[in-house]
């Protein structure tokens, strides 16, 4: 089935086909990465770059890896966005890079929009690889092809996604998905840490971890960012923990075939416990792993490969 | 130079002898409504008379308007607008800003001072002044600001400001956030009987802001400014009022709250008055989907319960006055991250159409819209216009109410081209702009 998108901006512009076709696809791609030769033709000749605005190890790593496993020249840039016309340089760096010619331009910036203004700008593909709170769509890509993995259907699942929703663009863009997918998504933190309107999204709120994840069969833990902790978001780190850090003894009053999901770095102690990290609940590295599989698809689907055999 | 002087030298050229005739003359300031002709002599409105009356003697050397069809109406009042100079004249200068003005019907307009330097003095008055009068064209009203520097702790020289030609005091742009501050202004402004003009914001609960609040901002990941910063100030400063005896004008209302507060001071018979710019009674922050940064501005877009509380505020005449915030930002301003963009838009040119939208939806009448343009805010301001009897200066725009077209943002004479309309289907269309019996426009 073609891919009927330029640039891949968000999960919402995303139909329940193009989300089943990415999986599907991402299946044989992971594949891929399992032989001892770890690399196909399929991008060869291809230029993409890797424009972060904002600090990443992991999320660039995965764009970085998943084009060379296809054979694209794959080109890492760090924008600066400490400048005073910030936002000129951010028009002046794509253009700048657009007359070198890529073929796709995976995007990071801190603020919201920023990918959908460069669409508008320039030729390549664009993916979206996180603006501000808004949508991380290939991190909700990869959740979802972990999930697959070990539920039968997505119908019907419940996901609780505990944390600071206010500032997760992880948990935007998993909420349009799974809503899609026909999921139910119920979102857990303090109410100074869940957007007004949150509702309208299609979701259940909590304000009670154990309350949540009683009948859950995802779990989805965010990142308590300790930069937050000095405004006026919650009291305190140790008070948050309490409240809505998962630990074994929480996890009790789940399923017992719950998974645990996070889009990492994780905060150790804070949000999870480590014997919930530990336990076979936990899935964080495989959600790494389907992360390479995930984007190799999206570069794929996004120039035009759809017809031929990616292999 | 960076102050040039030129001279338009159609304002040098003697006033003309205009007959306007065949129009539907609407002068809300004397309750006229019905066909006239109007001619005018030397800068002034000579003659009003029922059609084909004014003698034939009058007439001699008039150029003839024919206005059949068209709608003869005072010129219109821009209470709200930024005009950047002195200090940002890659946004807009004085001489671009009238040329805007007169293209969007309007024969006045009243300078917001958050220019750089800011108009906090004399001298920036009287630069603005200057600059005006050499070559505006449309008349042009400082409103100096409250504080020093727009710095919220102490006041300006208002007495001398007055003197100079201020029509009020604010700090737009910024709101004063001292109550102390706000309580003296209003207490002082009393002795000039000008009104003090609030941006009414709490930048405490907006900080970082740059949408309203809403599942919008929620679905967007754009950090929102809640309707209660607007509700909160407006709160805070009517409860000033009793004391001070001074007038409160709140500037660009844009929330149900907000409204709602001015409507229960103005049943108390208190000194309130507010304004409502086109944009927060057409558009919502449905509109900021898609990230397009000409859809920020401050206050924001509302939800549609506020637009829908504002038209409810102007039917019922809780809102005094239309104004738009002309407020012109270059490209490199706006084609930037949504949450870096400056905020606001160009107004000047788009508010007719945007208003007479109104009068299709019957929220308003055709003439309750030329007054909220011209008598409304003449009488609020004080200014000896929005006016047509005879004897009175010849500012007059006359208008096709029922012209079709798109807007297209090239063809604005605003220096810059930030509005959110463009493409736009809209009727009513500017056919003449008339300043001291000078045609400053006109668009066949």
């Amino acid at each position: 089935m073609p891919f009927p998108h330029k640039d891949l901006l968000g999960i919402g512009q995303l139909s329940k086909d193009d989300i089943l076709t990415i999986l599907d696809a991402t299946e044989s791609f992971k594949e891929i990465s399992t032989r001892p030769i770890k690399k196909v033709p399929t991008l060869r000749g291809r230029t993409i770059v890797n424009l972060f605005f904002e600090p990443s190890t992991r999320t660039r790593t995965s764009f970085e890896i998943a084009g060379k496993r296809l054979s694209a020249d794959v080109i890492n840039v760090t924008g600066s966005t400490s400048s005073v016309t910030k936002g000129e340089s951010l028009l002046d760096t794509a253009y700048n890079l657009e007359a070198m010619n890529p073929d796709i331009l995976v995007v990071r910036h801190s603020a919201s929009g920023v990918p959908h203004m460069l669409a508008q700008k320039i030729n390549c593909s664009v993916i979206n690889a996180g603006d501000g709170a808004h949508e991380h769509p290939t991190q909700a890509l990869l959740d979802l092809a972990t999930i697959r993995e070990h539920k039968e259907n997505f119908d019907g699942l419940k996901v609780a996604i505990v944390g600071d929703i206010t500032h997760s663009r992880v948990a935007r863009s998993n909420i349009l998905a799974m809503k899609t997918l026909g999921m139910t998504v119920t979102v857990v933190g303090p109410p100074t840490l869940i957007p007004v309107g949150m509702e309208s999204l299609g979701v259940r709120v909590s304000h009670n971890l154990e309350e949540a994840i009683a009948d859950a069969d995802v779990i989805m833990m965010l990142r308590i960012q300790e930069e937050r902790h000095n405004q006026t978001s919650f009291p305190s780190l140790r008070e948050y923990s309490i409240l809505f850090g998962l630990t074994a003894e929480k996890l009790k009053k789940a399923k017992e075939d719950v998974i645990i999901l996070h889009p990492g770095p994780v905060n150790r102690g804070v949000e999870i416990s480590p014997d919930v990290i530990e336990s076979g609940h936990c899935l964080i590295l495989n959600q790494v792993n389907n992360g390479v599989a995930v984007r190799m698809t999206l570069m794929y689907l996004l120039l035009g490969g759809a017809d031929e055999n990616p292999n | 130079m960076l102050h040039e002087f030129q001279v338009d030298p159609r304002l040098q050229e003697a006033p003309l002898k205009i007959l306007i005739k065949g129009g539907r003359l609407i002068d809300p300031a004397n309750g006229v409504d019905g066909p006239h002709d109007l001619l005018v002599d030397k800068g002034k409105i000579k003659q009003v008379s029922r059609p084909g009356q004014i003698a034939e003697p009058q007439l001699e050397g008039a150029k003839i308007i024919d206005a059949t069809g068209l709608i003869v109406s005072p010129g219109f009042l821009d209470m709200h607008v930024h005009f950047r100079e002195p200090g940002h004249e890659y946004k807009e200068t004085i001489a671009t800003g009238c040329l805007s003005a007169v293209a969007g019907g309007f024969t006045g307009v009243a300078v917001m001072p958050n220019t750089n330097p800011v108009n906090d003095n004399r001298s920036v008055t009287e630069l603005i002044l200057a600059q005006s009068k050499a070559n505006g064209g449309t008349h042009v009203y400082p409103i100096p600001a409250i504080s020093r520097g727009l710095k919220g702790e102490q006041l300006t020289d208002m007495a001398e400001l007055a003197e100079a030609g201020a029509i009020g005091f604010s700090d737009d742009g910024r709101p004063v956030t001292s109550n102390e501050l706000m309580r003296r202004a209003l207490e002082y402004s009393r002795m000039f009987d000008l009104p003090v003009i609030q941006h009414s914001e709490v930048l405490d609960l907006t900080a970082g802001g740059c949408m309203n609040e809403g599942p919008i901002s929620t679905e967007l990941g754009l950090k929102g400014m809640p309707t209660e910063a607007e509700d909160i100030m407006v709160y805070r400063d009517i409860a000033l009022l009793p004391k001070t005896g001074g007038r409160l004008h709140v500037a660009h209302i844009s929330s149900a709250g907000a409204v709602d507060l001015v409507r229960q001071a103005k049943a108390k018979g208190l000194s309130v008055t507010c304004e409502v710019a086109p944009h927060h009674f057409i558009l919502t922050d449905e509109s900021v989907r898609g990230f397009d940064t000409n859809t920020k501005m401050s206050p924001p877009l509302r939800a549609n319960r506020d637009v829908e509380a504002v038209k409810e505020g102007m039917k019922d005449g809780t809102i005094d006055i239309i104004a738009t915030d002309h407020a012109p930002h270059a490209e490199l301003d706006k084609q930037v991250e949504y949450s870096c963009a400056a905020f606001g838009i160009v107004g000047l040119e788009t508010a007719l159409p945007l208003s007479m939208e109104m009068v299709a939806e019957k929220i308003i009448t055709l003439p309750s819209m030329i007054d909220m343009l011209t008598a409304r805010p003449a009488k609020l301001f004080k200014l000896d216009k929005g006016n047509l009897a005879e004897g009175k200066d010849a500012d007059i725009t006359i208008f096709d109410p029922s012209a079709e077209y798109k807007i297209d943002i090239t063809r604005f004479k605003s220096k810059s081209k930030n509005s959110p309309f463009d493409g736009r289907q809209v009727k009513g269309k500017i056919r003449y702009t008339i300043v001291k019996g000078k045609i400053l426009f006109s668009e066949n």
